[in-house]
């Protein structure tokens, strides 16, 4: 045992707060994972229903999709210092994450205006809870995107610290990944 | 690295002067810290383990007093209280608790004590004042997360506790919530605004355990100061890092089990909720296809791990003030490590064990048989250790010591009944009775209790620059060790021979009214070591103010790096550079040295553990 890394402090290490972030990824992950498997295990009960997504559930993934590149290349923007290209691109990001929210919005009013309200015990109920907690964890998304875009637009932070980018990037990812996940769950599994 | 920056200034900036004069170095770290910042809103982990200390100090004299209260009924069934009456008003009628009030009583005592006690106030305190000083860190990996953390249990406390002042009373459900009980608002008094309430709370108490375990987690395994490896810290830390990472990973399936059911109560939905007859309304439910056994399992997902969640803490704190006070090196520090992760893995694969009379599947359930019994062998492996760290020692009884032997008894006692229950067929006859709960309260409750006691006693002196009282301290370690076996042991044969829980009044039912008086000794002897609890909780807040004052920075001769700082330490922790480490934390009597510190390089002729 006296092979121990001495020099242990000199490891490259990851930043405290990005570790945090992912601790908190695989905790949101085990709350899907617990709403996902009570779907699984509810759906062989009497009087399930099958829930049919709308078309909009399709746009709002091809939205996402497309925000996670823009983050990703206001990410890479900012590691080359070019604070224009960056801010360009997180507004962008963060019109995305609000058009996201919107199709979703729309995509629920559809369901919900074809008679499927929250009485029942289909898929339905499940996807209203589900996709709207993740909305939730979108919007927390987007905060922290408008946290740094009024950052990268206030004159007086001109720091270069990639720790929140790369915070709030790998977050909205992870917020993707999530939807992708889900998205395919209620496709696959009814 | 980043252990400087954490604090968010350089690091000359908490160096304060090499002067540690007892009751200087606290108070001339910080320039700017104003009354607010320094005990209120503060983000010092050692002012934040203290405030989840207090706070659990208080749930635990609540939830205390409703256990006496409601062991007044079970003993004395047939007698009034008129003082209940006016203490409790409407709940207590002619000094005799009311039937929905016992629920609530029972229900409450379970609630506060497993989370708010047990699980903020053990892991919450410790965690947070050990986690920073035992690997040599300034603070947190987020100081800022870890203050909401505690202000998430503070609301969570708000909540429960203004849930007991409503209309309809608190929630009379049980600890587990389970619909249909708890969805359905007209099922009883408890079930209405009380139980929206408890979900409220535990919503918040979810939400400042993630915070709290994120934050230990990421400190653990990035903030530890040089030379400290994962092989060198002490077992307490091995031990609040499990313990974070079973809360991190179950608490969130819960939270999703509660919202199923929010929606279940307000939303008109059928997770839960089938089309069940309901004598109040003379009707059926509208709802369709639900299943009350989904909750279950999304409950006891946590509700099992949880269990470990509350002992893990404990465990650590005992291995290492077993470990100080035997003046012995802990015996098998890495089947310790060993053990505590199988324990984790396990506790994760057993939650059906709470369901074995639901209407499981009996293949099933004997695959969580297997899964359960095979916990015994991490918990042998931790009792023999402990036992072999014991022998030969040269022990020192001080009341930290005392609670750990304690600790230790107790958890074979309680551990041994878990075998029976274990057995899908045994639970059977057993599954709702008294040895269930002489089993949890002991092996969970009073160990756990012992844990935190144990804690209490030997980091006392780091928290305050004081000692407590130790003629007190005895006093509190006999009474309750021989109370907690008097009150729980007899429950054991009351539960064999059938008597069931949830009762309130045993008096007319010929089967058990032989144990009349056993439950009247049993709730003479709970009154006795609920007073004893309460002259503990004097000792504490009188010593924090006149106390016997440390004059040593080391007082246990202890080897971690908690004692290496001043005895007052500031935020930041260490005055100067953060030491570092060269050995493991339990060179105790090596080569005719009786301790050996952390910090100490090991010598040319000597062998490292």
């Amino acid at each position: 045992m006296d092979t121990v890394m001495i020099n242990d402090s000199q490891r490259k290490k990851m930043h405290p707060h990005k570790f945090t972030l992912w601790v908190g990824l695989g905790s949101i992950i085990m709350m899907f994972a617990g709403l996902t498997s009570a779907y699984i295990v509810k759906r062989d009960q009497p009087s399930w229903i099958a829930v049919d997504m709308p078309l909009t559930f399709w746009y709002s993934t091809a939205v996402i999709l497309l925000s996670s590149l823009t983050v990703h290349t206001a990410r890479a923007a900012f590691k080359e210092r070019n604070m224009l290209k960056y801010r360009r691109l997180i507004s962008v990001t963060v019109f995305l994450g609000l058009l996201f929210i919107v199709l979703q919005y729309v995509g629920f009013n559809q369901l919900w205006n074809s008679g499927l309200r929250m009485n029942g015990s289909g898929g339905v109920q499940f996807l209203y809870i589900i996709f709207g907690l993740h909305g939730l964890h979108v919007l927390g998304g987007i905060i922290a995107l408008l946290v740094m875009f009024i950052n990268a637009y206030s004159r007086r932070s001109r720091s270069y610290n990639m720790v929140p980018v790369e915070v709030a990037s790998t977050y909205w990812h992870f917020v993707d990944i999530l939807w992708i996940y889900l998205f395919v769950f209620f496709l696959v599994i009814k | 690295m980043s252990n400087e920056a954490i604090l968010q200034k350089p690091a000359d900036a908490v160096v304060t002067h090499g002067d540690h004069r007892e009751g200087n170095g606290h108070s001339e770290h910080h320039h700017k810290e104003t009354f607010i910042s320094k005990y209120v809103f503060s983000m010092d982990h050692k002012m934040i383990a203290k405030q989840f200390l207090i706070t659990g100090i208080i749930w635990a004299i609540i939830g205390g007093l409703f256990s006496v209260l409601f062991r007044l009924q079970l003993g004395y069934p047939n007698d009034s209280f008129p003082i209940l009456e006016t203490l409790l008003g409407k709940w207590a009628k002619g000094g005799k608790i009311q039937p929905e009030f016992y629920y609530a009583l029972v229900t409450m005592h379970g609630t506060v004590l497993v989370f708010f006690v047990l699980t903020a106030g053990l892991s919450g305190t410790f965690a947070n004042f050990l986690i920073p000083l035992q690997i040599g860190a300034r603070d947190m990996a987020s100081p800022f997360m870890n203050m909401l953390s505690y202000w998430f249990f503070w609301a969570a406390s708000v909540v429960m506790i203004s849930s007991l002042f409503v209309e309809t009373g608190p929630a009379s459900g049980g600890w587990t919530s389970y619909p249909p009980l708890s969805a359905l608002g007209g099922a009883s008094e408890g079930s209405k605004t009380g139980m929206d309430l408890w979900l409220i709370s535990m919503a918040l108490f979810v939400v400042s355990s993630l915070l709290g375990g994120l934050n230990y987690i990421s400190t653990i395994l990035n903030m530890r100061t040089k030379g400290m490896s994962m092989t060198r810290v002490p077992l307490t830390i091995w031990a609040l890092f499990f313990t974070a990472v079973l809360g991190v990973l179950s608490f969130p399936v819960l939270l999703s089990g509660f919202i199923l059911l929010l929606f279940d109560r307000h939303g008109g939905t059928s997770f839960y909720l089938s089309d069940i007859y309901l004598a109040s309304t003379q009707q059926a439910l509208p709802n369709e296809g639900g299943s009350a056994i989904l909750y279950q399992h999304l409950f006891w997902f946590l509700g099992h791990p949880e269990v470990y969640i509350i002992l893990l803490p404990a465990m650590g704190m005992v291995s290492e003030i077993m470990s100080v006070n035997s003046r012995k090196p802990i015996f098998g520090y890495m089947a310790m490590i060993g053990s505590l992760f199988a324990i984790t893995i396990l506790a994760f694969l057993v939650w059906a064990h709470h369901m074995f009379v639901s209407g499981l599947n009996p293949f099933l359930g004997s695959v969580f048989v297997l899964l359960t019994l095979l916990i015994a062998v991490p918990s042998a492996i931790k009792v023999f250790n402990w036992l072999t760290t014991l022998w030969r020692g040269n022990i020192r009884f001080t009341p930290a010591m005392l609670f750990s032997i304690g600790f230790v008894s107790l958890f074979i006692s309680g551990g041994l009944t878990g075998i029976f229950l274990g057995n899908s067929t045994l639970d059977i006859h057993l599954h709702d009775t008294y040895f269930v709960v002489a089993h949890f309260h002991i092996v969970m409750g009073v160990a756990s209790f012992f844990g935190l006691f144990a804690g209490v006693y030997h980091w006392f002196p780091k928290m305050y620059g004081r000692y407590l009282n130790n003629t007190m301290a005895y006093l509190h370690f006999w009474v309750t060790l021989i109370g907690a076996y008097l009150i729980f042991w007899p429950m054991h044969y009351e539960g064999l021979a059938g008597m069931p829980r949830r009762y309130m009044d045993f008096s007319q039912w010929v089967s058990f009214n032989q144990f009349g008086d056993l439950n009247r000794f049993i709730s003479i002897v709970s009154i006795i070591v609920f007073a004893v609890q309460l002259l503990f909780v004097f000792n504490f807040f009188y010593s924090i103010f006149k106390g016997r004052r440390v004059t040593t920075s080391n007082p246990w001769d202890s080897n971690t790096l908690e004692w290496t700082t001043p005895i007052r330490p500031g935020h930041g922790n260490w005055p100067g550079e953060i030491p570092e480490v060269h050995r493991w934390p339990y060179d105790y009597g090596k080569d005719g040295r009786e301790f050996i510190p952390q910090t100490e390089p090991v010598g040319a002729q000597e062998t490292a553990h």
